[in-house]
């Protein structure tokens, strides 16, 4: 647990020290607030206290940024032959995988604790349906992490950051929408699967303010998967070399 | 702490790229790696520090097996890799602090190793800065700093001194050969000199098999066989005489002039006979000069290219 947090502290530095954390916090932040406050159907528009708005928006603006925070996870490390060294000192695969999933999911958690202002304010100006919108922030986090979890698996499998940014978005886009319309055109058992499978459904169904243990079970299994991927594609080296 | 490698093999596809190797290193040995490029040198290098796992057989660090306890293995190991990879963007004091917490220095000792270590590889004036501004030879002073940091009992150097200017060389050299009192070191290298003025024991590795292992003495010896003199007569003009009378020792089996105006040669002896006593009494008898008569000794080199050119 040590070796996994020492992992995730210096990752989470690497961050700030890079500029990526307070580009990312000022993009999601200045996105979802111009959203939220200026245009389009907006909190004054819609004149509801509110947050789908903000949510709707960081939906698809994390789903973005994730993987390219997730980017250079592995890839750089793969690249820059960082990971021989990482991986000779007194860690194991998983704790590195795990150590690197959370300082970007804390990375993430911290870009959404930066925006827990829009929700005072709103609280401000009138009724606001708190469990809503704190199913809202967990679908966030959920969601976030399970992209977390497939961009350091596709980081892990190359040495190039792009390739690992765009697989990472490819195989985003099924559990994002393609999934959902799947599950849309076909009936019956197939039907089910897909819906089953997207993330938008499990996403949605929180957002609602319910949290089904089911829709928990497909979050942490996803994430395990990505996790178990990446664990395997850098043990890899075992075999292959 | 002993290494104690044990038919020790790893394919990659067909390729053997090492091919049952055994052998063990007592503690206080510093061992050099030697070997053409492509030898297996810094495979069974990523070996031993659990980087890779082998195809067969097994190392065991102390009591602990690189299969069954790779963790406790690591800890033990102070490993600088070949090219030396290093986070460029991290400062060098928090890349060492960063070190130090994952090989599990206890935190009351973080700040005095980092100092330790800072001083012993002369980082002092570049300690704040970003790895990535760094030159080479920082560089390399970096990555044994961090191989160091935990005092493990283990070295493991690939190419330790490459980057490194003469003085560097030196200051590393000695470096070595301190920690090998009370630790033991592998490093490899392509540099021979280099082994013989820091190893205690040279391991010569060929296409994956060990071919030579011993002290660089016992390799001379190995390799020599016959003694090899060097003569140099004086006050005699006739060259020929000289050849002609080195030619008649009985113990003698070649001559060879080496100079092309002085009486110098270079006289072999027959196998487990040595010469010097006859040379000697054949000038006295002739009234020459003998102003020198050293034993010429094999190159590292020669033994190197003789066991690895086939």
């Amino acid at each position: 647990m040590k070796q996994i947090w020492i992992i995730t502290k210096k990752e989470l530095q690497s961050f700030f020290d890079s500029l990526i954390a307070y580009i990312m916090l000022i993009a999601f932040l200045g996105f979802s607030g111009f959203f939220t406050w200026l245009y389009g159907s907006d909190v004054f528009l819609r004149g509801q206290a509110d947050l789908q708005v903000f949510f709707a928006i960081a939906y698809w603006t994390l789903f973005f940024f994730v993987p390219a925070l997730t980017m250079k996870m592995l890839a750089e490390e793969n690249k820059t032959g960082t990971i021989e060294l990482l991986l000779t000192k007194a860690v194991s695969d998983w704790q590195v995988v795990v150590g690197k999933f959370l300082s970007c999911l804390l990375l993430v958690i911290i870009a959404l604790v930066l925006s827990l202002p829009y929700y005072f304010t709103v609280w401000k100006l009138g009724p606001i349906d708190h469990s809503a919108v704190w199913c809202g922030y967990l679908g966030l986090i959920l969601m976030s992490a399970t992209y977390i979890s497939i961009g350091i698996f596709t980081s892990s499998i190359t040495s190039n950051q792009i390739v690992a940014f765009l697989l990472a978005l490819f195989i985003g886009m099924f559990f994002h929408i393609i999934f959902d319309v799947m599950s849309n055109s076909f009936t019956g058992m197939t039907g089910e699967i897909f819906s089953y499978l997207s993330l938008s459904t499990h996403y949605e169904s929180i957002t609602r303010g319910v949290i089904d243990t089911k829709d928990l079970i497909y979050f942490l299994t996803v994430i395990f998967i990505g996790l178990l991927l990446s664990e395997i594609s850098i043990s890899k080296r075992n075999i292959a070399g | 702490m002993d290494i104690l490698v044990e038919s020790l093999s790893k394919k990659y596809g067909a390729q053997r790229a090492v091919d049952n190797i055994s052998f063990q290193i007592k503690r206080g040995e510093i061992i050099g790696f030697l070997g053409p490029n492509g030898a297996g040198k810094t495979t069974t290098m990523k070996i031993i520090t659990c980087f890779m796992a082998p195809t067969e057989g097994d190392v065991k660090i102390g009591d602990h097996s690189i299969r069954e306890n790779p963790e406790r293995v690591k800890q033990l190991i102070g490993y600088l890799p070949e090219h030396n990879p290093l986070y460029l963007d991290m400062p060098v004091i928090d890349y060492l602090k960063f070190v130090a917490q994952l090989q599990g220095v206890k935190k009351n000792m973080v700040e005095q190793r980092i100092r330790e270590m800072v001083a012993k590889c002369g980082l002092n004036a570049e300690k704040h800065k970003k790895i990535g501004e760094l030159s080479k030879g920082f560089r390399q002073r970096v990555g044994l700093a961090q191989a160091m940091i935990h005092n493990p009992e283990i070295l493991i150097l690939d190419e330790p001194t490459t980057g490194l200017d003469p003085n560097q060389i030196v200051e590393i050299r000695n470096l070595i050969r301190e920690l090998g009192k009370e630790k033991t070191v592998i490093l490899s290298t392509h540099i021979l000199p280099e082994v013989e003025a820091t190893c205690t024991r040279i391991m010569i590795i060929n296409k994956g098999k060990i071919v030579a292992d011993g002290s660089s003495a016992t390799l001379r010896k190995q390799a020599q066989g016959q003694e090899i003199l060097k003569v140099k007569i004086e006050d005699e003009s006739d060259r020929n005489l000289i050849y002609a009378s080195l030619r008649s020792i009985d113990t003698v089996s070649l001559v060879d002039f080496l100079s092309a105006n002085e009486n110098v040669f270079e006289v072999q002896s027959k196998p487990g006979l040595s010469s010097r006593r006859n040379i000697f009494e054949m000038c006295i008898k002739n009234k020459w000069v003998l102003t020198e008569l050293s034993g010429i000794e094999t190159r590292l080199e020669d033994i190197f290219r003789n066991l690895t050119m086939n």
